[in-house]
């Protein structure tokens, strides 16, 4: 009986949602940044996060990992609560995989040893296995040939395809991406926006802060608008490009998808 | 003037165990002063109030006192403490240690503030300890900055090293200085182990320049 109940609270606590914010806040001295955000993303969905520059976004989605510390409120991922500070950070970190705006490979290492480095030194996962699936996963990105170069050596779209595999050799249950487009040159959003909808095929959690809309009506499962550190917000794609409910959201839709000139 | 330079071949054999002493003191105090600076410069950027006070305090006491006089305080001190006559040559070693990590720990405290903190912050999203991003992801980088300022301060110590002939110490100059005495060869000694200096540092600079040239390009 005590089992079975236990067993009841498992399901809703880790499978329902992955990530769960809880009242969240959080404030830069004066600055009230985060709301009183409250937002899951269950197992499996691709949740894309929009707003205006200045909205909290990239805070939000670095206080899932606690890059960014909160004020108040709760965040659980995969059942830990990440606020508590009884949990160790680092095995949550280690199941979160994050891809940054300015890619932050490591630059005195190679693209094999950028992506094996951590699935070894924090998985402990023997050499041999590690650079075998950082060979398959530099094969998804389109990068086979690169294993062996310094990440200077690469262009901006192919540094984030490598910092994507990086994320994804220590095979995280989320994948968390922060503005991976906004550093790259016109030219090779392309290719890394393909790597990321492949990847949102195979299944894998994703929360993406992003500014391509095309990205979002394509493969989210929800799209939060978030303004001034508040959930405006959420809806489906279809539903959020259609049919904005806030003047808020109208007015960014506006300016995002009309051509400027 | 007639200047007697075959003395010096003839002492050949005790000024190059005074050179090796240098060599040696030098190598000794760089490795220590690199690691144990490198310490103190995580102590110095340590959140931990007390770590990060204890760091400074040693840092300055250090940097603020003569070479000179924590040469004679260690030689006086040494024995005090430990009650075993160690000499000269062996205090210095400690010397030189303890003083230099003060200047090695500011040269890597610039070099580990060198890193963006999207590097570690990217260390730390892969699920890194403290330890394993320090040890991973900045030091390699945080070094590969400061290495010229690292053989810079490498080769000041190096001439720093004649200071220990004020103890007796038989260093290079400890034994050109004891030779110059015993044979009344002051010029030709002084002459030649400043060229002697004069040659090591300057290559070592030379190669200092070199390595700068090429980091500047893999940056």
């Amino acid at each position: 009986m005590v089992l079975h109940r236990y067993t009841l609270f498992d399901t809703t606590e880790s499978t329902m949602s992955i990530i769960r914010f809880n009242a969240v806040n959080k404030w830069f001295k004066d600055l009230h940044v985060l709301k009183d955000v409250n937002l899951s993303v269950a197992e499996g969905e691709v949740v894309v996060i929009c707003g205006p520059s200045g909205s909290g976004k990239s805070t939000l989605i670095r206080t899932v990992n606690q890059l960014e510390t909160i004020g108040s409120g709760e965040i659980w991922v995969n059942g830990q609560n990440v606020i508590d500070p009884k949990t160790d950070i680092n095995t949550v970190r280690a199941d979160v995989g994050f891809v940054f705006q300015h890619f932050n490979l490591y630059p005195h290492l190679t693209v094999l040893d950028n992506i094996t480095l951590a699935p070894i030194q924090v998985r402990k996962q023997p050499r041999v296995e590690a650079e075998a699936l950082a060979e398959t996963l530099l094969a998804k990105v389109g990068l086979a040939n690169k294993r062996d170069v310094f990440p200077s050596q690469l262009s901006g779209g192919q540094q984030q395809r490598v910092a994507i595999a990086r994320g994804l050799a220590m095979q995280p249950k989320v994948m968390l991406f922060d503005e991976p487009t906004s550093a790259l040159d016109p030219e090779m959003i392309g290719e890394v926006l393909k790597v990321m909808k492949d990847l949102a095929h195979t299944g894998i959690t994703m929360m993406c802060v992003t500014h391509e809309m095309g990205f979002a009506r394509e493969v989210a499962d929800r799209v939060v608008f978030l303004d001034q550190g508040e959930v405006v917000e959420m809806a489906t794609p279809a539903e959020f490009f259609s049919a904005p409910k806030s003047e808020r959201a109208k007015q960014f839709l506006q300016q995002v998808l009309s051509p400027m000139h | 003037m007639d200047f007697d330079f075959a003395a010096v071949r003839n002492s050949a054999d005790y000024l190059w165990q005074g050179f090796q002493y240098s060599l040696s003191l030098t190598a000794f105090a760089t490795c220590f002063g690199i690691l144990f600076g490198t310490l103190l410069a995580m102590a110095r950027l340590s959140s931990i109030k007390s770590l990060n006070w204890a760091a400074s305090a040693y840092v300055n006491l250090f940097r603020s006192i003569p070479l000179l006089l924590v040469i004679f305080w260690f030689y006086i001190l040494v024995p005090l403490m430990t009650g075993v006559q160690v000499g000269a040559e062996k205090s210095a070693y400690l010397t030189f240690a303890i003083f230099e990590a003060a200047y090695f720990c500011e040269i890597m405290r610039a070099g580990i503030q060198s890193i963006s903190k999207g590097q570690v912050a990217a260390g730390y999203a892969m699920g890194f300890t403290y330890g394993q991003n320090m040890r991973y992801v900045i030091l390699p980088q945080a070094f590969r900055n400061v290495v010229p300022l690292l053989l810079t301060q490498t080769i000041i110590l190096f001439q720093d090293t004649s200071l220990v002939y004020v103890v007796g110490a038989t260093d290079l100059l400890g034994a050109a200085s004891k030779v110059a005495n015993r044979d009344n060869t002051p010029i030709e000694m002084y002459v030649s182990v400043a060229i002697i200096y004069l040659v090591i540092s300057f290559t070592l600079s030379r190669l200092v320049k070199q390595l700068h040239a090429k980091i500047a390009v893999i940056r």
